[in-house]
């Protein structure tokens, strides 16, 4: 397993014409999501991330399989993005042990050491002040590793995402930060919690790069990130990033946005990420004309294939309950 | 007397405090809005406005320190901890603060205020959505705990807990949110924390339950074949109803504690200790915890259900009890029971 995870990270961090198609993949396999919900397949809860493919894929892309990634519950397309396969991830929504953790952590809940994927956290701003610590671990051993903490506009209100900045700053690690603002937390209106339009302004009063990013264009995300991981690793301390996009489903499951204002989806649908890079690439001459279509047939059909496999496989035994609590 | 769903109770409560005192106030993470995550707080905004009902930043610690300070200066806050894990963040501000106040001041500043959270599994969220965590906070004087177990006490505790001077928890079982019920409103229906309730009576043993697992402990007893029980709802963690309990085993002489957290720091170890050392000339039998297994809740629906005690394994666990004498095994003790 792993050495195909290793081969679905590299071709991301080496090809755009790959990055595009694991975009396309993600928004195929969250969509699914949904009929497995209608087939009563899945226990629990889940939060998609469509929408939100440019920022997964542009972070993975810039970042080495041994830095390391903090990430939430809304984690499937990062997972994938870094390289997790869409059996590893459809097999933890559904509970599988073919799923990244087994099966027994749930669609919040994926891990994978092999891409430096530690397991994703379900509790709001846990991961940034994780992050930090990783970024320790690469200082104090000496390598240009870095820690990365992916988190949503959300947590940048809650004393985690402050302390762990702050931490990182005055140690100076090599970390970075990455707010995927997606306008929402939960069913609140970024403006409704938070009183500043740009989170990584807060990144003065670490005394830190802040760097607000088109979240919706892969290319740019990766640029910023490869910019702040040059900085990290050259041991000039941690940045925050703040990508702007848009959550195109509900927050999870259960959530249909009626809150969200006439028009709002449509006007972000307008720069699709999937559908701005695709053109992209074929502007560029790296794809042909109706190409991006071809792939996004062929890839949606290869993940309808691997759900379709993940619904055959088995669920954790009760032993398992009892595994790994303690080493 | 009024039919309606837990929730529903549990914002008719609130409702019911904010219309009586000016000083009741009510924020959380998408509660005024929104009507909040489980909806326990629908309807509140539109009648009482946004100067007492507020959406929260995703920030526990911040608002929670907030109903600390409000509370200590005159307010009574009924702040909402969308799942008891996220206490975790804010937990200085409950237990080393709010429940201190009062002795770090002579007695001279109260906190009246209520910290509800939604706690437990049987939905699917995962082990870091699904805990009880009444081990968070019962080891620590100064706070009061309540544990809803459907509609019929979340009304009557709700209110009790605003209306106490004390810090308050009020811990909710997610999974009966949806459960409908009878529900006494008004003033009568007030039930003062600290009080049991007892639900069912029987000869042979005592089974005392909390929040989930008393439903689970009624359709033990339900199914129950050649034995009855006691079974009573301590409502109240802390203070327990140490009375209800032990004139109960007094009479039946046996007592099992059916909890949903794991065996290790569990709540029921207090009340059996308490019973063995103060009635122990009572007891025909060991007395028994009925729990679960020290382990993460797990994900999937048939593990988390093996997790949670059921109805079945307390009647199997009773009925072992009854005709051994001896405090049966735990189910994950028996041989083959994790192939
Ligand atoms: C400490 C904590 N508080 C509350 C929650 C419940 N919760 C889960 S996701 C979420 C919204 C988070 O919003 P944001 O950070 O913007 O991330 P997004 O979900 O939009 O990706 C909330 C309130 C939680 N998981 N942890
Ligand atoms: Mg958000």
């Amino acid at each position: 397993m792993s050495s195909e995870v290793l081969a679905r990270r590299e071709a991301v961090r080496t090809d755009r014409t790959a990055r595009f198609e694991r975009m396309v993949e993600i928004r195929a396999l969250e969509d699914a999501v949904r009929g497995l919900f209608a087939e009563g397949l899945v226990h629990g809860t889940t939060h998609t991330c469509q929408g939100q493919e440019a920022v997964s894929v542009g972070v993975a892309a810039a970042l080495r399989p041994t830095d390391s990634v903090c990430c939430t519950y809304r984690g499937h397309g990062m997972g994938m993005a870094l390289g997790l396969t869409p059996q590893q991830v459809c097999g933890e929504i559904m509970g599988r042990v073919v799923g990244s953790i087994g099966g027994v952590g749930g669609s919040m809940h994926l891990c994978e050491t092999s891409i430096g994927l530690l397991p994703t956290m379900a509790i709001v701003g846990a991961g940034v002040p994780v992050a930090a610590g990783a970024a320790l671990t690469a200082q104090v051993r000496g390598t240009d590793d870095v820690a990365v903490a992916v988190f949503g506009d959300g947590a940048a209100n809650i004393g985690a995402f402050h302390e762990g900045i702050n931490i990182a700053s005055i140690w100076k690690l090599p970390a970075i930060f990455i707010c995927e603002n997606n306008q929402y937390g939960e069913y609140s209106p970024i403006a409704a919690t938070t009183p500043i339009a740009n989170i990584a302004d807060r990144a003065v009063s670490y005394g830190i790069p802040g760097e607000v990013v088109d979240g919706q264009d892969v290319d740019a995300v990766n640029a910023a990130v490869e910019a702040a991981a040059a900085r990290a690793r050259a041991g000039d301390g941690p940045s925050l990033l703040e990508m702007k996009t848009y959550r195109y489903a509900g927050h999870s499951r259960s959530d249909t946005a009626p809150y969200r204002p006439a028009g709002e989806f449509e006007k972000w649908y307008e720069r699709d990420p999937i559908n701005t890079f695709g053109a992209r690439l074929v502007a560029e001459g790296l794809l042909a004309d109706g190409e991006p279509e071809k792939i996004t047939a062929r890839v949606t059909e290869q993940v309808d294939a691997a759900v379709a496999e993940v619904k055959t496989a088995d669920s954790p035994g009760v032993a398992s309950m009892f595994e790994n609590v303690l080493v | 007397m009024a039919r309606m769903r837990m929730n529903q109770a549990i914002a008719a409560a609130i409702g019911d405090e904010m219309r009586e005192n000016p000083d009741v106030v009510t924020f959380g993470e998408d509660v005024a809005v929104a009507g909040g995550p489980f909806k326990t707080s629908d309807g509140l905004l539109e009648e009482f406005g946004p100067l007492r009902v507020r959406d929260t930043p995703i920030a526990e610690m911040g608002f929670m320190g907030a109903a600390v300070g409000a509370a200590a200066t005159g307010l009574r806050p009924v702040a909402e901890i969308m799942f008891v894990e996220f206490l975790g963040v804010a937990l200085d501000q409950l237990v080393t603060e709010a429940a201190k106040f009062n002795y770090l001041s002579g007695g001279t500043v109260r906190v009246p205020m209520v910290m509800r959270a939604s706690v437990g599994a049987g939905l699917g969220f995962g082990c870091q959505h699904s805990q009880v965590m009444e081990s968070w906070m019962v080891g620590s004087p100064g706070l009061k705990i309540a544990v809803l177990s459907g509609p019929g006490n979340a009304y009557g505790l709700t209110r009790a807990a605003i209306r106490d001077d004390n810090p308050v928890a009020v811990l909710e079982p997610r999974i009966l949110y949806a459960v409908r019920g009878d529900v006494t409103t008004g003033v009568e229906g007030i039930i003062p924390l600290g009080q049991a309730a007892t639900l069912a009576s029987g000869n042979d043993i005592t089974l005392v339950s909390c929040g989930s697992t008393v439903r689970t402990c009624l359709a033990a007893a339900g199914e129950a074949d050649g034995w009855t029980a006691d079974v009573i709802d301590l409502q109240t963690l802390q203070p327990w109803d140490t009375e209800a309990v032990l004139s109960s085993v007094a009479r039946t002489g046996r007592l099992a504690v059916v909890e949903e957290c794991p065996y290790s720091g569990g709540w029921g170890a207090d009340i059996v200790a308490k019973v063995v050392s103060e009635a122990f000339g009572d007891l025909s039998a060991p007395p028994m915890r009925i729990t679960a297994p020290d382990v993460h809740v797990p994900f999937g629906k048939e593990l988390e259900q093996r997790y949670l005690p059921s109805a079945e394994y307390v009647t199997a666990q009773v009925g072992e009890l009854l005709a051994t004498g001896e405090s049966p095994p735990h189910w994950w003790e028996r041989d083959g029971a994790l192939v």
